[in-house]
């Protein structure tokens, strides 16, 4: 998950997923299984040299490109085996007579214990009583014992992403979508599927919270609403207008259109419920679903943000650069960006009425802007046939750049990281090498041509599946490792009933961020607000006449025999002066390295509390 | 007879005495006159007899006085006699007693007692006892202390403290309403009275009852006996302790030494024979005896007290003596436990060695148990780690003798270590490397710095081989095509950058950030319109300046031009997209290319501009308070003198440097988010004295959305638990274990003033 915050919480009413792409997925390693099977599977025949591709994609896949894998994992039965020792020199004895194989609490690895931390020890503090000590040890003893628990936790999150392997040398990229089609079972298979929609034109689309939910729109007008999975077509209705864009809302109930001239919110019979004629011209839409936000961008240069809870204009905020068309939130802080025809892309939160950050990104106008789950990267394109990704902590630098034959009109990321783009009627998916890392350009994971060009890109969550909008329909991809495997079931379930949806939506909305708190960094509501605390501090001192907390300045003390006069007097003020002034110096010496150190390696990543927005 | 003589003499000295009284030059009566020779010379000698009685031959000089009032009825007055006359004397006997010497006695000493000196006045009085009162019951509250500490710290307390007793109800109680039901509890009752159990009321017999009662008294006798005898015991220890305490003969302590060795030794080698495994244990605090002393070199004469020595040994044999009895113990403690494996072989020479050296017994045990021996320890996990080793094949060169010889290992240990431990920093080395590389993250962002650095150097380079050969085009293409064959080097540049010439030669004309700016300040932008030589001067002027404060410079700053036209290697789709106008593709490429540069030239410049602007208004604003007119001439078109603007200009102290000071493709806000920060915590609880000390104990969320439910419920237990409808009582100092409360000591303590502490004393004193 990378460095999403929640912690897993599976186990509670979630059925097995059993239609994730099982082909394509590692199988997990129990602990009674040895490490025989790399040699077993060595043994089985090999297949005939035709069918290579599709041999690739099978489940009981016994090649060599596995062996490596494991060899990485074996770390783990090492672990297992330590208590297992020690179970052998004392074994512990039930009054049955049983015994436990594993005794003790589940061992946990300090990675993934680390993922979990959120007090960066490596700050110094500055010197503390005993008291505050004690509280702080406190803190940290708890944290460590949380980080703990949530990480042996995780064990139980089962399912593991799929993946797709080349054979030695193998682009896999040559894998064409009928091939992994072939290779999966049906279940998955039939993820993958075409709508010819020829006569509306180009097709917007978007996936519901939990991915059980497809919405599309074209732009003559068609507005549909179907669970993809099982096709049923929940609303089909022609608004009788050019269609911009279309969204979900919090839930798959209510879907908010933004049409020719005003956003229109229909539920999901195809009822319109709201029409709200503050919004006008709305290009782009943005649905932030922890602040039940609902994020417009305007021909005229607005981004409003609409809190649909209560249905009140949070902000509208004048971006003044022209028409807004391209717009995308960033899940890890619930910030906008905004790409802008000067080649720019502004970040914006409603509290704010300028931009929270501008960035340079491209010599000619940004055409398509996406910031992955994490909130780390962000992959811009622009009129200059460049795609771009670039690091958001802290720095705004790039990363890595990539001329495209014809540039890239529309990017998403998906859950764990794959970035897609699409280029006229070709859709590119890059991957990354490890799990946080960014998507590296070298060469494509996947490739598509379509039936048209493409309109609309959005990766389904927790299904490997890539939905692509385009002049000739939809088409939904199956891309292997895009999504995440383990969804919490509280949070968005894909399998959830409508009683659940309700009381999950109770909940959700008992949870509400307020839309102020909206910032780069989300873990600031986590800090003290020191310039108050400074200005209270001074008005304090200004009322009482003198620093309460200040040391009492060296008095010296009077001496006998005529050693008090006045000139001993100052002379020795003087000399505790000088060695208090010599301290400070030294402190300062001391900490100049450490400030250029600090200069030095960028802003790492830190978890934050709102790493939640991650999908 | 002797009543008339006594008389008479009484009545002379009467006389003599009002003869004395009288002054000498004073006329006498007529009737005295004729015995007044004669009475002058008895008086004379009444004086000397007088002065004679306290053996001192002194003459005193007779005062003259006025005639007493005072006169005694014997005509004796005290006055003018000149001499004291001392209680004892008139008590001492005509003959010497010795029994009386101890009334003397007594009497001196009554004497020599000096008089009570005035009492404190009253307020200092109570002030003193206050102060002794307030002292004392300070220390009996701070008994206190550590429980109320302990409840401050509990994560969690649950009133009411002290767990009522559950109320205690006899089973024959509980069961006195119970009846058998069913059939099964009826046929189980049937059987039961079959067999004269008791089944409802008694559950003992009264046989067994008083039984267990008499066994109680017997114990509870038994067990004051114990205790009493125990405390004796304990007493005449203490005496004991206390007695040999006091002995001061050296000689009696060191045969005392001698001896507790002795036994010790004897004690162990018994523990030997009976208990190899305490045996063992003993070992075990040797050798931890010894590490400490390895540790802290306790014996090694450098102490104060050796040192002390060390100067007196030259002199005095006994400090010599003691000095070299501490190296000597110091070697005895430094000196390794010899394990047996290690000197089979050596074994008589241990025995030799004597009573120091550890049998052999003690050492196979130590050899089968997993003792705390760090050197075979780290053998034992050596070999384990070495097992899982051995599947690496990287790894083949080292344990290839370690794997075949365990046994042998185990045998010499010491020789193998140095092995063993190069072998552990070496899988440590790798094991780092291989962390490294799994998680790439760090690696690739140093890689990416890397390569911005690499990236920065190669503009340098390149700036300056443009500048040198800016009029010969060929060689100026020739150069920059070698710095790009570095470049390509680096970076594995795909051949796809000379398509796209005008996007390259864009950043040749405006090279750095410094010349835009200064460019712009210009007010126009004539990269263009500049002639040629006018260029190439400023640029030799540039060359010719020491670079190095440039230099530094760009160090910090990342080229804005570098990062918008960082040469990105076009992509090998293998589909390529349909475009529909395929025939003049080449011609409208070249066009946008050219557009878009044109373009992209503006928007570095708009964005450098907007940037500029946005710094000028996050600078704090400096006060300006000339008023014009003032002190000199006034009207239209008249300024104020540069001088007095100078002097009324109130300077903004410089704010904290920007967050994209070294960022030139980025503007970051500045500005606070006051709606943030109403969420934020502006006050600091009271232990912490810094925020970031508070910060760091807010940070873990306690949210159900971010923890596990366990995690969860821990993070929100309430801090106090009331249960309803219970007393929370006061603690008492029973429940904690105190007896004794605070009120009698302190009424002892009024009571006894003696027991003022010696400051009070002292204090008493001075007053």
């Amino acid at each position: 998950v990378g460095r999403m915050e929640t912690a897993p919480k599976p186990g509670r009413d979630i059925p097995p997923k059993k239609d994730k792409l099982p082909t394509k997925k590692k199988r997990p390693r129990r602990y009674w299984e040895e490490e025989t099977t790399p040699t077993a599977a060595a043994a089985s025949p090999g297949p005939s040299p035709n069918k290579k591709r599709n041999r690739e994609l099978r489940p009981q896949k016994p090649k060599n490109t596995h062996i490596p894998k494991k060899s990485r994992v074996s770390k783990k039965p090492q672990i297992v085996k330590k208590p297992r020792e020690r179970r052998d020199a004392e074994p512990p004895r039930s009054l049955s007579g049983a015994q436990d194989p594993f005794p003790g609490p589940a061992p946990v690895s300090v990675e993934v214990a680390q993922k979990f931390r959120r007090i960066d020890k490596s700050k110094k503090l500055p010197h503390s009583k005993s008291k505050t000590r004690s509280r702080l040890e406190v803190a940290e003893a708890e944290e460590e014992e949380i980080s703990v628990k949530a990480a042996r936790s995780e064990l139980l999150l089962a399912e593991e992403p799929g993946f797709l392997e080349g054979e030695d040398g193998e682009d896999t990229a040559k894998i064409r979508q009928a091939d992994i089609v072939e290779a999966v079972d049906i279940a998955s298979a039939a993820k993958h599927f075409d709508l010819n929609l020829r006569q509306f034109g180009p097709y917007r689309l978007n996936y519901s919270q939990t991915g059980r939910h497809l919405a599309f729109g074209g732009r003559r007008g068609h507005v549909a609403a179907l669970d993809w999975v099982t096709k049923k077509l929940m609303c089909e209705i022609n608004v009788m207008e050019a269609v911009r864009d279309i969204r979900f809302l919090h839930s798959e109930a209510l879907l908010a259109v933004a049409q020719n001239r005003w956003l229109h919110i229909y539920d999901n019979q195809g009822i319109e419920l709201h029409c709200i004629r503050r919004c006008d011209r709305v290009t782009r839409l943005e649905f932030l679903p922890f602040h039940f936000l609902l994020a417009t961008s305007s021909e005229t240069g607005f981004l409003t943000y609409l809190d649909v809870s209560v249905g009140k204009i949070v902000a509208a905020l004048n971006a003044r650069a022209g028409r807004l068309d391209v717009m995308t939130q960033n899940p890890y802080n619930a910030v906008i960006h905004l790409g802008h025809s000067n080649g720019t892309v502004s970040l914006w939160s409603p509290a704010m009425k300028e931009p929270l950050a501008k960035i340079l990104c491209h010599r000619g106008g940004v055409r398509a802007v996406a910031v992955d789950s994490t909130g780390t990267y962000m992959a811009t394109s622009g009129l200059d046939h460049q795609l771009k990704t670039f690091d958001l902590r802290g720095t705004f630098q790039p990363l890595s750049a990539r001329t495209l034959p014809q540039g890239a009109g529309h990017l998403a990321f998906s859950q764990r990281g794959l970035l897609a783009a699409g280029m006229g009627d070709v859709v590119n998916i890059w991957t990354g090498q490890g799990k946080a890392s960014p998507p590296s350009l070298e060469k494509p994971y996947l490739t598509h041509r379509l039936s048209g060009h493409v309109h609309g890109l959005q990766f389904c969550p927790f299904e490997d599946v890539l939905g692509v909008g385009h002049s000739g329909g939809i088409t939904s991809m199956l891309v292997p490792g895009a999504a995440e495997p383990n969804f919490d079931g509280l949070e968005s379930n894909p399998y959830r009933s409508r009683k659940q949806r309700q009381e999950w939506e109770v909940k959700a909305l008992l949870e509400k961020v307020p839309a102020e708190l909206i910032c780069l960094d989300p873990r600031a509501l986590a800090e003290v607000d020191v310039i108050s605390l400074e200005q209270a501090k001074k008005e304090r001192i200004e009322r009482l006449g003198y620093d309460p907390e200040s040391k009492a300045p060296f008095q010296p003390k009077p001496k006998l025999k005529g050693r008090s006069s006045t000139a001993s007097l100052v002379k020795r003020k003087r000399k505790v002066m000088d060695e208090e002034h010599r301290d400070k110096v030294r402190q300062s010496l001391e900490q100049q390295p450490q400030k250029q150190e600090k200069a030095a390696k960028p802003m790492g990543a830190r978890p934050s509390a709102l790493d939640r927005f991650v999908r | 007879m002797s009543g008339v003589r006594a008389a008479k003499s009484l009545l002379a000295l009467r006389e003599q005495e009002e003869l004395e009284d009288l002054p000498n030059d004073y006329p006498l009566s007529t009737s005295e006159d004729e015995g007044d020779g004669g009475g002058e010379r008895k008086h004379q000698k009444l004086l000397e007899a007088i002065s004679s009685l306290d053996g001192k031959n002194r003459r005193k000089l007779a005062e003259r006085s006025e005639a007493s009032l005072k006169v005694s009825e014997f005509t004796v007055s005290s006055e003018g006699s000149g001499e004291r006359l001392v209680l004892s004397d008139l008590l001492e006997p005509v003959k010497t007693s010795s029994s009386l010497a101890t009334v003397k006695k007594q009497l001196n000493r009554v004497k020599s007692k000096k008089t009570v000196e005035l009492p404190l006045n009253k307020e200092e009085v109570e002030r003193i006892h206050r102060e002794v009162a307030f002292n004392k019951t300070s220390q009996t509250l701070s008994k206190w202390d550590p429980i109320v500490q302990k409840n401050r710290q509990a994560e969690q307390l649950v009133f009411p403290l002290m767990k009522e007793q559950s109320a205690f109800a006899p089973i024959e109680h509980v069961l006195n309403g119970w009846k058998a039901r069913t059939p099964l509890e009826q046929e189980i009752f049937n059987l039961l009275c079959k067999n004269k159990q008791p089944v409802t009321d008694p559950l003992l017999t009264p046989v067994e009852k008083a039984s267990l009662k008499a066994m109680s008294l017997e114990e509870a006798k038994m067990r004051r006996a114990e205790l009493q005898r125990a405390r004796a015991l304990q007493s005449y220890y203490e005496a004991r302790a206390r007695r040999e305490k006091k002995i001061k003969s050296k000689k009696y302590h060191r045969v005392l030494k001698k001896g507790k060795a002795k036994k010790a030794l004897q004690e162990f080698e018994n523990l030997r024979k009976t208990n190899p495994a305490a045996a063992l244990e003993e070992l075990e605090k040797l050798e931890k005896a010894r590490m400490m002393e390895r540790m802290s070199l306790k014996h090694q004469n450098s102490g104060k007290w050796a040192k002390s020595k060390a100067i007196m040994a030259k002199y005095d044999l006994e400090a010599r003596q003691a000095m070299q009895d501490q190296l000597a113990r110091n070697k005895e403690l430094t000196q390794k436990v010899q394990v047996a494996s290690e000197s089979e072989e050596e074994e008589g020479g241990e025995e030799e060695e004597g009573d120091l050296l550890v049998p052999d017994a003690v050492n196979e045990a130590h050899m089968t148990a997993d003792g705390p021996n760090p050197w075979m320890v780290r053998n034992h996990s050596g070999d384990a780690k070495e097992a899982e080793i051995q599947k690496d094949p990287e790894q083949l060169p080292e344990p290839m003798a370690n794997e075949a010889s365990e046994s042998e290992e185990e045998e010499r240990p010491v020789a193998e270590e140095e092995i063993l431990l190069k072998e552990f920093e070496e899988r440590r080395s790798l094991r780092k490397k291989s962390g490294l590389n799994q998680d790439a993250k760090p690696v690739s962002r140093q890689e990416t710095k890397a390569d911005s650095s690499t990236q920065e150097v190669l503009s340098e380079l390149r700036a300056l081989s443009q500048k040198l050969n800016k009029d010969s085009h060929q060689c100026r293409k020739q150069n920059v095509g070698s710095a790009r064959t570095v470049l390509s080097v680096q970076r594995e540049e795909p051949a796809g950058e000379e398509e796209e010439p005008p996007l390259l030669q864009r950043p040749e004309r405006a090279q750095t950030l410094e010349e835009l700016e200064e460019l712009s300040k210009e007010g126009c932008f004539q990269n263009e319109e500049l002639p040629r030589p006018a260029l190439e001067e400023q640029q030799l002027e540039r060359n010719n300046q020491p670079s190095a404060p440039k230099k530094k410079t760009k160090e910090q700053m990342i080229d804005l031009q570098n990062i918008l036209t960082t040469k990105s290697p076009s992509v090998k789709s293998l589909a390529v997209p349909t475009i529909e106008e395929l025939e003049d593709e080449q011609e409208r490429e070249q066009k946008q290319m050219i557009k878009e540069a044109f373009a992209g030239d503006d928007v570095i410049r708009d964005f450098l501009k907007e940037k500029r602007e946005a710094v000028e208004a996050s600078k704090p604003k400096d006060v300006d308070l000339t008023l014009p007119g003032w002190g000199e001439w006034g009207g239209v078109g008249l300024k104020p003198s540069a001088k007095k603007r100078r002097r009324f200009l109130i300077k903004a102290p410089e704010g904290p440097p920007r967050k994209d000071k070294n960022l030139p493709n980025v503007i970051i806000n500045e500005k606070r988010n006051i709606q943030a920060a109403a969420h934020q915590v502006r006050v600091l609880p009271y232990p912490f004295t810094h925020h970031q000390q508070f910060e760091r104990t807010i940070q873990t969320p306690i949210g159900s959305t971010w923890n596990t439910q366990r995690a969860f419920q821990k993070l929100t237990t309430p801090k106090v638990v009331t249960k309803p409808g219970h007393i929370i009582k006061p603690i008492k100092a029973e429940d904690v274990g105190y007896r004794s409360s605070s009120r009698s000591d302190l009424s002892v303590i009024q009571r006894n003033p003696k027991q003022l502490s010696i400051r009070h004393k002292k204090q008493l004193k001075k007053n």
